[in-house]
């Protein structure tokens, strides 16, 4: 059997929900880059979701760029918290405040 | 040869232009030789444009010549060019002689100065604006003129700017001309918009004279009025004649040439060859009557109670350009012009000569500190008292002759004025027998302490010939130069030469020869009132008389005062006012609130930015929430 569309749009949701909580919650800036992650797949699954509901392609080829994306941005991402842990030896957001107004 | 006139105005500038490039380096006396040769040279070139110009027949005597365009507008075209006729010329002959002469007694006179090529450089641009502002062939020329005598006037007024008094004597003589060339321009914008053109006699239509039927007489007055107060303010007369006194802040050939023989009488220049506009207008005509006799007499009552020689001949020379404004009311062109030409030589003469005595006398000016200078300086007192008896009046010198003139015209057209030109002729005969005893007569003064504790001063010397030179030159004119126009010769004189360029215009006194003589004895007599009164006044050795010197007429008929009480106090409240609340509170006020609303905001603002990076995932998610309801809202319920 197979089940339809909304469970799949139902478990992007709340994988969604999961990332987006645990971004604004956590101070780990890997646990916060994971949760970015999350969000991004769960995007991806939305958009898998509705290529087969509507029989359209171009959601699933969206999500190869999507992967693209995040693996760049973790690329990137990593570099900086690398650099910056060894700069300052933490890897907790909130002591990344020198931005502040 | 009427065709080289543009050198006469060439020559000064290239003189100017040179010593503005070498002036410094050639420096004392060489960058005043270089002046006097331009200037000179000018002189030259004017005796052999005036030897054209008389053999010309007398109704072709005007010969306009344009260069180049200057620039045109619309129907607005202004040429440069030149305008020879026996008006400009009998200007540029006094012009540039008188000029000539003081540039050569300035070599001397100027002597040590550390700005002497300075002065040689405002002297020769001086004498290429005046002439340009006699020579030009339309209004806007002669303003350009007009302003660069008014400019080098300011320049060499404030020669010795170091002196405060100097300083603000220039200044006072700028802005006081500034009033009257604010009428000069209203006169032009009004004439072109009547007429449509700018040039004197020449161009489309016949310039200005060809176009005078456009214009109403009601224009024609307020033209006329305008140009008068243009006169007021360059030909020092009511109400604007107190810059002049202030104005011998200068060095005193600067006094001779600029506030005595030549720039100050642009004003009448301007209004003679206005004629044939001033001609459509009989009130205009009785303004200018009037107020060039009151200020003819107000300026000789001042006159006669300074202290100071330049003084003294400052208001003289007000007075005696009243007396030319007055000939000019009366429609007696002629007549002011020989005054002018008259005055140029034995006005420049007096003034050459003070200086001459202040030169000698360790720059003292006050009257009650000289005193028998006669037995020091001889050749300045013999031709000081030559220009002494021609402004008085006794014949034959040439004041006799040209203020004679002025005052029959006066006399057959305005009775009332004639009176007060006679009272200012006994006073001008006063005035300068004052100045006459006082500074060559009686004993000598300066070799006791002055009454403020001055030392007494070193027995005064002879100047050197260069000085002496000018003062024997302009005597023998101040002496023969009435020939020029003498009452019973009709042809070949300056009244033959100059009617061709009044024609229709000039009044006619037709007195019969029995009022003309009785008029010549009336001003032989009152001339000598004056000069016996005040020789029998001031020939004692007390020389203090507050009597006689009233402080009304020390101060100026308090006239400087009126002016500080009406327009200078209010003036300068009105400027600290706009100072200290307009600039300081409203302007300043907006500028810094403006400035302060931003910090301000910026303080609250900056609150947002807290450095977490979970508070921007919040305020993004926020975002997205809105964003997202929004939508949905739209689907619902749109």
């Amino acid at each position: 059997m197979s089940l339809s569309g909304a469970w799949y749009l139902g478990l992007a949701a709340i994988v969604f929900t999961i990332g987006a909580i645990g971004l604004m919650v956590r101070r780990n800036v890997l646990i916060m880059f994971m949760c970015i992650e999350l969000m991004l797949n769960a995007a991806n699954l939305t958009f898998v979701t509705f290529a087969r509901m509507l029989h359209d392609i171009g959601g699933q080829a969206v999500v190869f760029f999507v992967l693209v994306v995040a693996a760049a941005e973790v690329v990137v991402g990593l570099g900086i918290v690398v650099t910056n842990f060894r700069r300052r030896a933490t890897t907790v957001a909130d002591d990344l405040d020198s931005l502040k107004g | 040869m009427v065709n080289v006139g543009y050198l006469m105005l060439l020559l000064p500038l290239a003189g100017f232009l040179f010593l503005v490039a070498f002036g410094r380096r050639i420096g004392d006396p060489v960058a005043g030789w270089v002046g006097t040769v331009a200037v000179g040279g000018a002189f030259v070139v004017a005796c052999i444009v005036l030897a054209g110009l008389i053999h010309l027949p007398a109704d072709h005597r005007v010969v306009v010549h344009n260069y180049f365009t200057w620039f045109s507008s619309g129907g607005l075209s202004v040429p440069v060019g030149t305008l020879v006729d026996p008006l400009s010329m009998t200007m540029c002959m006094f012009v540039t002689g008188v000029s000539a002469l003081i540039h050569l007694y300035s070599i001397g006179y100027m002597k040590g100065d550390r700005d002497y090529s300075k002065f040689f450089i405002y002297l020769n641009l001086f004498v290429f604006s005046m002439l340009l502002l006699v020579l030009g062939d339309n209004l806007l020329l002669t303003f350009v003129g007009w302003e660069g005598v008014g400019v080098c006037s300011y320049w060499l007024v404030a020669f010795w700017f170091q002196r405060e008094s100097a300083a603000s004597a220039g200044k006072k003589a700028f802005i006081y001309n500034r009033i009257g060339d604010a009428g000069f321009l209203l006169a032009i914008f009004l004439i072109f918009e009547k007429t449509g053109t700018l040039q004197y006699e020449s161009g489309p239509g016949g310039g200005i004279f060809g176009q005078l039927s456009h214009l109403g007489g009601g224009t024609a007055t307020a033209a006329v009025l305008l140009l008068f107060l243009a006169a007021t303010g360059k030909s020092a007369q009511i109400p604007l004649f107190n810059w002049l006194p202030d104005a011998m802040e200068g060095p005193t050939p600067v006094s001779a040439l600029i506030h005595a023989a030549t720039m100050v009488t642009a004003g009448v220049y301007l209004l003679c060859r206005m004629n044939p506009l001033l001609h459509l207008t009989t009130p205009g005509m009785e303004v200018i009557a009037s107020i060039g006799a009151v200020t003819a007499f107000v300026a000789a009552t001042i006159a006669c109670a300074q202290q100071d020689i330049k003084k003294v001949l400052a208001f003289s020379t007000v007075s005696q350009i009243g007396y030319m404004v007055l000939a000019v009311g009366t429609g007696a062109y002629i007549a002011a012009i020989f005054l002018m030409v008259m005055h140029a030589f034995f006005k420049g003469l007096l003034f050459l000569g003070a200086g001459s005595v202040i030169h000698g006398l360790e720059d003292e000016q006050d009257l009650k500190r000289m005193g028998a200078l006669r037995r020091y300086m001889k050749w300045t007192t013999v031709t000081f008292t030559i220009g002494f008896l021609a402004i008085a009046g006794i014949p034959p010198l040439s004041g006799f002759w040209a203020k004679g003139d002025v005052l029959d015209n006066v006399f057959a057209h305005y009775k009332v004025l004639w009176v007060i030109g006679l009272v200012t002729a006994v006073l001008t005969a006063y005035y300068m027998s004052r100045l006459e005893v006082l500074a060559f007569g009686g004993e000598p003064r300066f070799d006791k302490p002055g009454p403020h504790g001055e030392p007494a001063l070193h027995a005064p010397h002879e100047s050197p010939w260069v000085m002496r030179l000018p003062l024997v030159v302009l005597a023998f004119f101040a002496f023969f130069g009435g020939v020029l126009d003498l009452p019973w010769v009709h042809t070949h004189n300056l009244e033959s030469w100059l009617t061709p360029v009044f024609s229709g215009t000039l009044y006619n006194d037709n007195l019969s020869a029995t009022s003309e003589w009785a008029l010549a004895l009336t001003d032989i007599a009152v001339a000598l009132i004056g000069v016996i009164v005040a020789v029998w006044l001031w020939r004692g050795a007390e020389v203090d008389k507050p009597a006689l010197e009233p402080a009304f007429l020390q101060r100026v008929w308090y006239w400087d005062d009126f002016y500080d009480t009406i327009i200078g106090r209010p003036g300068q409240r009105l400027a600290t006012f706009f100072a200290w609340v307009v600039d300081a509170r409203v302007i300043d006020g907006a500028v810094n609130g403006s400035a302060h609303l931003a910090k301000v905001t910026g303080t609250a603002a900056r609150k947002l930015q807290t450095g977490y990076a979970r508070n921007y995932a919040l305020g993004i998610a926020i975002g997205m929430a809105l964003i997202i309801a929004f939508m949905l809202s739209r689907t619902w319920w749109g």
